[in-house]
């Protein structure tokens, strides 16, 4: 391997990590952690509601400010990296692409189900028009096989999207399935290929070099792993990572371990450790983001969270279904109490 | 028993499903299926020795007896054929986006807008959880709604696939027009589960003052007035009450006329529109206006 090769970074503990502490960011704190990212010079820095743009709501949970005030704090200190939104289909909406664009977003991620890409071309198509760098997320990949994962990437690909990624929604790919599914997609697609990770089987690092292995040259992590379920790949810990293995990704390793120290640790509700229901996730396939859910679930029909975890898994439930999480409790107490 | 002559324009998985609906109906008589190409519903129609046509809207217009136009095709199309329906003096029945006429529900404002030239179906999602936030705001004032659809990804057709925004942007507006919410979100999901699940929406509403068994019997009261017109509509989750917020959880089971019985989303639409034509027959058979 050339020690030359570049790695793009981006940071998503804006975005991933404000499912661990419930949508509850300030815009003080987006500023000062945006701020810290930039000058320690991450590539793209991601602002959303966990969910993306518009997932403010009662199924997802309510961010504690709206949408344009989280990108006017972030887009005001930003200076070298990029400004990057997520938008799922289904969610969020064409308008709301708009608004933030109007408040400074450079870049998109566009995400779907790994079996669905065909609900983003209009948002795609869209994105492109508006001059913003355009990437193509498709969630759950470990659902499916790999020649499945190319075609939906291959329909990313040709709506314009200028990066294809695959995302490990639920953190529960082994190293040898991230270099198929993403080995896969280098050979198929001409434009680069991203990787984004679940800790949730303790993987997320080595899945991440796992990728780079088989041919991603764009990879997700956050600070401290602060993201749903266990978390993501840790990012200033990949970052040294990244260093001993010769890769060059921009990014300062004492900067960006003190804006995870120093900024990231102080708000975070708990620490971003593997407790057994995040485990489960990884271990049954499920999305990392219900975790919080299925936990408040559980205690409020007295139920253990495997079980819930286990059950939708069993019932093949994808990202964005978390009125599902009560839907399977109730129907679990009500078994129980039969 | 007199019937009342309508057409099908599209003659896709919507409009075929439309047709068999019809084939049941006491008060419609399916007089005409027409697209814009030779197709498999064109042919699928023809088979069973109805009407058909690929001169799409101008063959509806040829026939004078032909009182209600289902339109199934799209947004696009529909915004032509509506002025053209209407100065023929034809009552359209709108299941596309276009929304051209007012949005009907058949369960909560039929009554109101039946006089209208022309009647859209909302969506798939807004037919489903509608009717539960109008029950809901009956009784305890509805300050906001959400409800997230998820339907199997065999049953999203093209038309659906390429237009989510219009879905989710339709829906919210529905629930405040005719389903009463002072604010509204719809949030929809496409879920590939091999064998497909069932259409499953969940209704989520803030309210005023929330009366536990007022809300139940409301919703209660409102789920079986739908179920006269889409026998799969089930209560999964009765509505569940913590302060001031309302959830319940719906499931619809299609009636596998055309559609198989996952496409739930399909059949209640199309279940609708049905309703709306068979009262605007009623009305017209009473007035004399069929020879």
């Amino acid at each position: 391997m050339s020690g030359t090769k570049s790695i793009h970074l981006v940071d998503t503990t804006l975005r991933d990590g404000s499912h661990a502490i419930s949508h509850q960011y300030t815009a003080e704190q987006i500023a000062t952690i945006a701020a810290g990212l930039d000058a320690a010079g991450v590539e793209y820095i991601e602002v959303s509601h966990g969910d993306g743009l518009a997932g403010s709501s009662i199924n997802y949970g309510r961010s504690a400010i709206s949408e344009e005030e989280m990108l006017k704090a972030a887009s005001s200190v930003i200076k070298k990296g990029t400004l990057t939104v997520l938008l799922l289909p289904g969610i969020g909406t064409q308008e709301d692409l708009e608004m933030a664009c109007h408040y400074g977003a450079k870049a998109v991620r566009i995400a779907t189900h790994v079996t669905e890409a065909d609900i983003a071309q209009q948002h795609i198509a869209m994105a492109k028009k508006i001059g913003l760098k355009t990437f193509g997320f498709l969630m759950l990949s470990h659902m499916v096989e790999p020649e499945k994962v190319v075609e939906q990437a291959k329909l990313f690909e040709s709506y314009g999207a200028d990066v294809i990624y695959v995302a490990d929604s639920a953190g529960a790919m082994l190293p040898e399935d991230v270099k198929a599914r993403i080995g896969a997609v280098v050979n198929a697609v001409s434009v680069p290929v991203g990787f984004h990770a679940h800790n949730n089987l303790t993987l997320a690092t080595a899945n991440s070099l796992a990728a780079i292995d088989a041919g991603a040259s764009y990879i997700d992590g956050t600070c401290r792993g602060l993201g749903a379920g266990a978390g993501n790949c840790q990012i200033e810990a990949l970052v040294g990572v990244l260093n001993k293995k010769g890769y060059q990704t921009g990014v300062d390793l004492y900067k960006i371990m003190d804006v995870a120290e120093g900024l990231v640790e102080p708000i975070m509700h708990r620490p971003q450790v593997v407790r057994n229901s995040a485990f489960m996730l990884g271990y049954a396939g499920v999305y990392s983001s219900f975790l919080l859910h299925a936990d408040r679930a559980a205690a409020k029909f007295n139920l253990d969270p495997r079980d819930i975890l286990v059950e939708l898994g069993n019932k093949k439930m994808v990202g964005g279904q978390e009125d599902m999480i009560i839907d399977v409790a109730y129907q679990l107490a009500k078994k129980r109490g039969a | 028993m007199e019937k009342v002559k309508v057409a099908v324009i599209g003659p896709g998985n919507i409009g075929s499903d439309l047709m068999y609906k019809i084939f049941r109906s006491e008060q419609l008589e399916m007089a005409l299926m027409t697209g814009i190409v030779e197709s498999e519903g064109i042919k699928r129609a023809r088979n069973l020795g109805i009407k058909t046509s690929t001169e799409g809207v101008q063959a509806v217009l040829a026939d004078e007896e032909i009182k209600v136009v289902f339109d199934a095709t799209g947004a696009k199309p529909h915004l032509q054929h509506a002025p053209l329906l209407k100065a023929a003096g034809k009552i359209a029945i709108d299941l596309t986006p276009a929304a051209v006429g007012p949005y009907v529900v058949p369960c909560v404002n039929l009554d109101q807008v039946q006089t209208e030239p022309n009647l859209n179906m909302v969506t798939c999602g807004g037919q489903a959880t509608v009717p539960i936030v109008y029950a809901i705001n009956q009784v305890s004032k509805v300050k906001y709604a959400e409800i997230v659809a998820c339907i199997s990804s065999k049953s999203a057709g093209p038309g659906t696939r390429q237009n989510i925004d219009e879905f989710t942007q339709t829906t919210a507006k529905a629930l405040t027009v005719v389903g009463g919410a002072e604010k509204a979100k719809a949030l929809i999901v496409l879920n590939p589960a091999d064998p497909p699940m069932m259409m499953t929406d969940t209704v989520y509403a803030e309210v005023e003052n929330p009366d536990e068994q007022a809300i139940l019997a409301s919703v209660e009261t409102i789920v079986k007035q739908i179920q006269s017109y889409v026998p799969g509509y089930r209560l999964r989750v009765p509505p569940i009450i913590e302060g001031n917020r309302v959830t319940a959880i719906i499931e619809i089971e299609g009636a596998g006329d055309f559609l198989p019985k996952y496409s739930g989303n399909l059949d209640i639409i199309t279940s609708a529109a049905i309703a709306v034509a068979e009262k605007l027959a009623a009305k017209i058979l009473k007035k004399g206006e069929v020879a």
